[in-house]
């Protein structure tokens, strides 16, 4: 017997737990369980099982488990009673479990420090939904919201306002994009149609995720180096078989096995440049010097780093690359004598 | 058969009678009425005790308000409850613009432990009421990663009030340096995370890059044994780090036509050099840009990235460091 049978309550039912997950996983779904169903007076199984992240199957083992709760004394008796009769569950009794219990100090933080970093993104649409959720949150949270407080995320904010907000604006009507972008690598404005697909913001900065035409492959465009665009009066065109960059696996920049290998040698000073850029390997020299390896598909901006560097930075390999940027610099050099 | 999903499942239902059961009741409810009315605690009474504690410190540790107290003052055992006040979520209604942003904002975390958190808090939410989509609309969409495995032991001491200590590497140094830190806040900046607090040692307040904590970070301090100075507020902190001083000085400089883009983006003025600018060698094809600028050292750097396309007019400090910085790359 099972509250989905319509019959009377057994004393306890002999379900096989599809996958119940630990104790102590599984307990703060239960108590969520009842009070979701009671905010909505009556709710679908399907829908139930999707909004909890688990299966129909295991959806009506936690609710034959609620079902069968039984206190003992002072008279034995069940708090809670509910059916899912014809695959919609109702609650009419659910003594004290009828409200969720409160938010923790990791849940609130965690969704607290989520809507100030949405807060932080300039040409943002909705600032005023933002404020409002944010002070709720707060309300709701009493104490919990308390250590959210320690931690900031402040955001660059040098992508300009109206960039963004008419690339979200394309993004919405679904229209292609011109951009004139800059490649500081190569110091040089390049012209391309791209139809947007996402905008990010991600390690900091915004970007427009979008099926470049030129390149006929998905790219990430940094809105700071967006020089002039042009809402196109054209549909954007996105291939079917268009990936989204996964920007959740932390990289976003792989180096590829073709890169060229360049090592350089820095000094104290110089060494921020293996914090920023992702170096395979690091060799300490002694004396404040190292040794970092990295790869590029693109040697240019190895050459203007390596000139920004000056005596903090030296490229040891490959020798070509060494040689040019001597050569730029007794180039450059040349235009001061 | 006692498989493990069977002892799970027994457990599972035994801690949520014994919140139902300590929920309901107004009074404190003593271990042996609490062994009484719970089913599924074993007949021995000590047994019964090591598992009640247990699932004691289970309750915990999901966030349940557990009090201990008497009823009157003359019990001498102390018993139990569940005040419902603590534990109830209290109300909250979303409009649905408000909701929507939940939804984006549960997305946020890349972080297992703090994604984690954020959708245990929405499932909360939704199970008071609130209907927060996973919207499919486009939007803005940050992420916050926090790779570094500092983060989680340093979210945990700032959230817990607790010292820490920690080896860092210093730049240039071969040996991880201790230190030991009363940390006030986590703070990430263009996407790296540091660490603000006092530094024990120094008796002084420090900033740590996360990505230079090396090995584990160790709590040295029970809870609550931190006391963030008054007034600190690590929001304001990190942007007044962040704030772009303004360009209090102009640089003027000769550009070659057709670069230099990234300078040109913050011109005052750009037009064609007149001959008076041109280059000695008289060869067209310059551009004379004016453009601000407050950090010599910073700058002059930049402009040496530009190599031969970039030539420092004024003023004359800005134009030895660019000199200094070439020669140094010519070495």
């Amino acid at each position: 017997m099972t509250p989905g049978s319509g019959g009377t309550r057994a004393a306890s039912a002999h379900q096989r737990p599809a996958r119940p997950g630990t104790a102590t996983e599984r307990l703060p779904r239960l108590l969520a369980l009842v009070p979701y169903v009671i905010s909505r007076k009556a709710v679908g199984l399907a829908e139930t099982a999707t909004a909890f992240g688990i299966s129909e199957n295991e959806l009506v083992d936690d609710l034959n488990l609620l079902w069968c709760v039984e206190l003992r004394s002072p008279d034995p008796y069940c708090p809670i009673d509910l059916s899912y009769e014809g695959g919609e569950i109702t609650v009419s009794q659910a003594e004290s479990i009828g409200r969720p219990l409160r938010l923790g100090a990791d849940e609130a933080s965690a969704l607290l420090i989520a809507l100030r970093t949405l807060a932080e993104v300039p040409g943002q649409r909705d600032d005023s939904a933002l404020s409002r959720v944010i002070a709720k949150l707060e309300d709701a949270a009493g104490a919990a919201a308390a250590p959210s407080a320690q931690v900031a995320v402040h955001l660059d904010g040098r992508a300009p306002a109206d960039v963004q907000a008419r690339v979200a604006g394309a993004l919405r009507e679904r229209r292609r994009l011109h951009l004139s972008y800059y490649v500081p690598g190569r110091d040089e404005a390049t012209e391309r149609d791209v139809d947007p697909m996402r905008l990010l913001v991600v390690e900091g900065r915004a970007y427009l995720e979008g099926w470049c035409r030129r390149a006929e492959a998905v790219r990430l465009f940094r809105l700071d180096r967006v020089l002039a665009l042009e809402v196109l009066g054209v549909a954007a065109e996105v291939p079917a078989a268009a990936e989204h960059v996964d920007v959740d696996s932390g990289q976003l920049f792989r180096p590829s096995p073709d890169d060229v290998e360049v090592e350089l040698e820095l000094s104290d000073a110089g060494d921020w440049v293996a914090d920023y850029y992702p170096c395979e390997e690091r060799t300490d020299l002694g004396e404040g010097r190292m040794r970092v390896r990295l790869r590029t598909p693109d040697t240019q901006w190895v050459r203007r780093l390596a000139l920004r560097l000056g005596e903090d930075g030296t490229v040891i390999s490959p020798p070509e690359l060494a040689e040019q940027v001597r050569q730029d610099a007794a180039d450059a050099l040349a235009h001061y004598s | 058969m006692r498989g493990k999903g069977t002892m799970s499942r027994q457990k599972t239902e035994r801690l949520l009678s014994l919140v139902v059961c300590l929920l309901s009741s107004r009074r404190y409810l003593t271990a042996g009425q609490i062994r009484a009315a719970v089913p599924g605690y074993p007949d021995a009474f000590d047994a019964f005790k090591r598992m009640f504690e247990r699932d004691k410190d289970e309750l915990r540790e999901l966030g349940i308000p557990l009090e201990i107290g008497t009823n009157n003052p003359l019990d001498e055992e102390p018993g139990y409850r569940i005040p419902r006040q603590a534990y109830e979520l209290p109300e909250i209604v979303l409009e649905p613009d408000e909701a929507a942003m939940l939804g984006l904002a549960a997305r946020v975390w890349q972080r297992a432990e703090m994604a984690g958190a954020a959708a245990g808090g929405l499932l909360k939410l939704r199970a008071a009421g609130v209907e927060a989509e996973e919207t499919a609309q486009p939007g803005i969409e940050p992420r916050l990663n926090a790779s570094e495995a500092a983060f989680g032991p340093l979210w945990q001491a700032v959230r817990d009030r607790r010292p820490v200590a920690f080896g860092y590497q210093v730049p240039g140094r071969a040996a991880a340096q201790r230190r030991n830190l009363e940390p006030w806040g986590v703070v990430n900046r263009n996407g790296h995370w540091y660490t603000v607090g006092l530094d024990r040692d120094r008796s002084a307040e420090r900033v740590f890059r996360l990505s230079r904590i090396d090995g584990p970070v160790s709590f040295t301090g029970p809870p609550g044994s931190v006391t963030v100075p008054e007034g600190t507020d690590v929001r304001d902190s990190v942007r007044s780090w962040g704030g772009e001083l303004p360009g209090l000085r102009t640089a003027v400089l000769r550009v070659r036509a057709g670069s230099g883009y990234g300078l040109r983006r913050r011109a005052t003025s750009d037009q064609p050099a007149p001959a008076s600018a041109a280059p000695p060698d008289g060869g067209p094809g310059w551009d004379l840009v004016q453009a601000p600028f407050s950090d010599v050292g910073w700058y002059a750097d930049y402009i040496a990235s530009f190599g031969p396309d970039v030539v420092v007019l004024e003023p004359v400090d800005l134009r030895d460091a660019v000199i200094r910085r070439l020669k140094g790359a010519l070495a």
